[in-house]
């Protein structure tokens, strides 16, 4: 087969938008799940707790504003279909992205009375937003069908989500804290991941149901023994990583950040099967990525600034990674 | 209810929201930089004092802007997704570029500027703060670039119903781009001299002789002051801009019905667009002509020249007005002050007392001036190409009425917050003053975390 630019082009794009989706996922679940978590959470834990994310929620967020944009600019006609199908929950997510990420910051400068206001709002926001995108997921997922049932598959998929997201903000409090709120954020985790394992089995039990399509995608040999190491491979994690909250936190505080990295595994292959259960369809069974991609000239233009531009943007974020590395501190600005 | 109407006004509702922020983060960027570089210069603590206080200013409206303008991204695609469809090719790698370049850069180095103080050297803070003023910008290039492509597209052909780019460089620099990007760049920079002149009045009226409130003070009067004449020069070359390339704008702007030559400056009138006639007019004669000519006889483009392809009158005659006269309002403002300033070195109280509510004369010049250009562009979405009301998406009216109303509920409230922090930190400036606890003010390196303050 030779090379050619129509055909590889949609291709890339269609995997950069994964991989900012996945990377988005990851690293905006923890301070999702965080704004969760501030629900069981003390005044004073959760004045550490956005001090563990503080820096970095802003660059989180930018992820979802990239895989947005791409599906934008790249795949404008399943843009506008996805989104005026899915408009009112996009909006609710929306409210719940403003709400949450105006809350993260007037709470630090209102006067100290109206601060409890909007550590209620940050909660909120938080889980409106986890939710909105759990139900838009499980509706894509099925082909943007709105009747009842993909309303409930919708529904169940939103808490599974929100569970999974509460499970990585606990891990990332594990990875940034130390004393009681470290030993507090293992029981929230263990909590977390029965919640989250209830929730994967419901949806892998209803998915069939659901949609033949994927279940005649995935059980067909030999394609099932290819796939198999995905759901195995989760499984094993899962159990690995609910027996490690027995054992944390540990002496000199070592392994803290497995939880987390354990959990992004496990997205990651969580995100794999979602995407061969899409593939080649950007609108699930009405519009393939080729279909939807725009004009291959204008394609190119971006793919010349992506490459160039992605590598450093990947190197900074770790560069901020690693200036905010360590402890969570009190969050000041001098 | 229909949905092409209340589309218009959600996205009216939201840009408008959205725009106030990035305004003012455009300017504060470099206006940090500037409280930076002169710390770095005379080691005075206060400029540290003003530093901190203005980026905390600079943190909330970065978060406002983010999260409104993540909002228009997706009503992109669950409103207008005619737009995409017809322009994507175009409109794409710009708004890609736009996230690239600025977006990544602001979002990952905001981080480092605002709590990084003590854990990076004092270069590499710096350092943050340069790339964070320089990311706003450049992400105002890219929107500007696309926003004036829609207003004098250039660089592309159709095929099949679908734009595409032929020439980049003629898509990004079209003819309007040069002007608008300067109108909007010197709108940014009055938008925060004025807030940053109009808060530290009010810690003046406090009480506040704190070095730092004196420096802002200074700093915001002073750039005001050059900024003004330069923009309405600025703004005057835009105008003209927009005659040659649309004239329909220009008339509906003038409220000028018919084309001919000694067209007088309209300055005060109810236009009437069914009787085609200016109601109440009080005008001077062969003004239009003469700002727009230079000649008292020169020919001003009428309205009746556009039938049925001209922007509502009514709307555009105001917005103009208003814009142009809260400039020279501004113009007035900044002169005295800065003559107090430099002359007399205080602010007379009644001064202060007007400077107050003038710190939200940028937005209402912003608003105005973007009302303006951007209703001026109507029927068209992109001129020429593509209208309004063929890029409306299939969705019910009713779902658009719902969240158009919980929108400007929530937009209203997030208003009324933000403004009400603003005079908090404020207050709070004018009453801690110089005694505030003191910043870890050093020239060397700062490892050491932070101690809670």
């Amino acid at each position: 087969m030779t090379f050619d630019w129509p055909t590889a082009l949609p291709l890339i794009f269609a995997g950069l938008m994964g991989l900012a989706i996945l990377i988005y996922v990851i690293l905006d679940g923890f301070d999702l799940g965080i704004g969760i978590l501030f629900s069981v959470a003390e005044d004073a834990e959760q004045d550490t707790m956005i001090a563990a994310i503080g820096p970095f929620w802003d660059a989180n967020e930018t992820w979802l504003v990239l895989a947005v944009g791409l599906l934008l600019v790249a795949f404008p006609l399943a843009h506008g279909v996805i989104l005026t199908a899915l408009y009112i929950p996009v909006f609710v997510l929306l409210v719940g992205l403003i709400l949450r990420g105006v809350a993260f910051d007037f709470r630090a400068k209102v006067p100290s009375g109206k601060k409890h206001r909007w550590n209620r709002i940050f909660f909120l926001g938080s889980v409106i937003a986890s939710l909105a995108q759990g139900y838009m997921l499980g509706v894509y997922v099925l082909g943007l069908d709105v009747g009842i049932g993909g309303m409930a598959f919708g529904a169940l998929v939103a808490f599974c989500l929100a569970a999974a997201y509460a499970a990585m903000g606990a891990a990332w409090v594990i990875y940034k804290t130390e004393g009681a709120l470290q030993k507090k954020a293992v029981l929230w985790l263990r909590t977390a991941l029965v919640l989250t394992a209830l929730g994967m089995a419901a949806v892998s039990l209803a998915t069939p149901f659901a949609s033949p399509r994927i279940f005649a995608k995935w059980f067909v040999w030999p394609e099932m023994l290819y796939l198999s190491p995905l759901p195995i491979l989760s499984a094993l994690l899962f159990f690995w990583l609910w027996r490690q909250t027995f054992h944390l936190p540990k002496p000199d505080d070592r392994h803290a950040i497995r939880p987390f990295l354990t959990l992004a595994a496990i997205f990651a292959l969580g995100f794999a099967g979602l995407a061969w259960s899409f593939y080649p369809f950007v609108v699930p069974d009405r519009l393939t990525i080729w279909q939807a991609a725009s004009a291959t000239e204008s394609l190119a233009i971006i793919l010349a600034g992506t490459v160039v531009v992605l590598p450093v943007i990947i190197f900074y974020s770790f560069y901020a990674y690693r200036v905010f590395g360590g402890k969570a501190t009190d969050l000041t600005y001098d | 209810m229909d949905p092409l109407i209340l589309s218009r006004m959600q996205f009216g509702a939201n840009i408008s929201f959205h725009i106030l922020f990035p305004t003012i983060t455009i300017a504060l960027g470099w206006v940090l930089l500037f409280f930076k570089l002169r710390y770095n210069a005379t080691n005075d603590s206060a400029w540290m004092r003003a530093y901190f206080t203005w980026v905390k200013v600079f943190a909330l409206s970065f978060a406002m802007g983010v999260v409104s303008g993540v909002t228009m991204s997706f009503q992109f695609g669950t409103n207008w997704p005619g737009y995409m469809e017809k322009v994507g090719n175009i409109a794409g790698p710009l708004l890609a570029y736009e996230i690239l370049t600025a977006f990544f850069l602001e979002a990952a180095f905001l981080g480092i500027m605002l709590f990084g103080f003590r854990r990076v050297s004092n270069r590499v803070h710096t350092l943050a703060t340069v790339l964070v003023a320089g990311g706003t910008t450049v992400s105002a290039f890219w929107i500007i670039a696309l926003n004036s492509w829609m207003q004098t597209p250039a660089g592309f052909e159709m095929r099949d119903g679908v734009a595409h780019a032929v020439d980049w460089w003629a898509i990004v620099f079209n003819p309007s781009m040069p002007y608008r990007l300067v109108h909007m760049l010197l709108a940014s920079g009055l938008t925060v001299s004025f807030l940053i002149s109009g808060l530290s009045a009010l810690r003046y009226l406090y009480g506040d002789r704190s070095e730092s409130m004196w420096k802002a003070l200074r700093t915001g009067v002073f750039t005001a002051a050059v900024l003004i004449p330069i923009q309405i020069f600025a703004g005057d070359q835009h105008g003209l801009n927009t005659l040659e390339h649309q004239p329909q704008k220009i008339a509906a702007m003038e409220a000028n019905w018919n084309t001919g030559p000694n067209v007088p400056l309209v300055l005060f009138a109810l236009p009437d667009e069914a009787a085609k006639e200016n109601r109440f007019e009080i005008a001077i004669p062969d003004g239009a002509s003469l700002v727009l000519r230079h000649s008292t006889s020169g020919v001003v483009p009428g309205l009746n020249d556009f039938p049925g392809n001209h922007p509502p009158v009514f709307p555009l005659f105001w917005s103009f007005r208003i814009m142009v006269g809260t400039g020279l309002l501004m113009l007035a403002v900044s002169w005295s002050a800065a003559f107090f300033l430099k002359r007399r070195h205080s602010l007379p109280k009644p001064l202060a007392m007007l400077m107050v509510p003038m710190a939200l004369s940028g937005w209402l010049a912003t608003l105005a001036g973007w009302y303006t250009t951007e209703i001026g562009r109507q029927p068209w979405l992109v001129t020429g190409v593509l209208k309004t009301a063929d890029a409306v998406g299939p969705v019910a009216g009713s779902h658009v009425a719902l969240t158009l109303a919980i929108y400007l509920i929530l937009y209203a409230l997030l208003l009324i917050a933000y403004l009400g922090v603003l005079v908090h930190l404020a207050l709070k400036a004018a009453k801690d003053g110089d005694t505030s606890p003191l910043p870890g003010v050093m020239k060397a390196a700062m490892s050491q975390p932070a101690a809670g303050e």
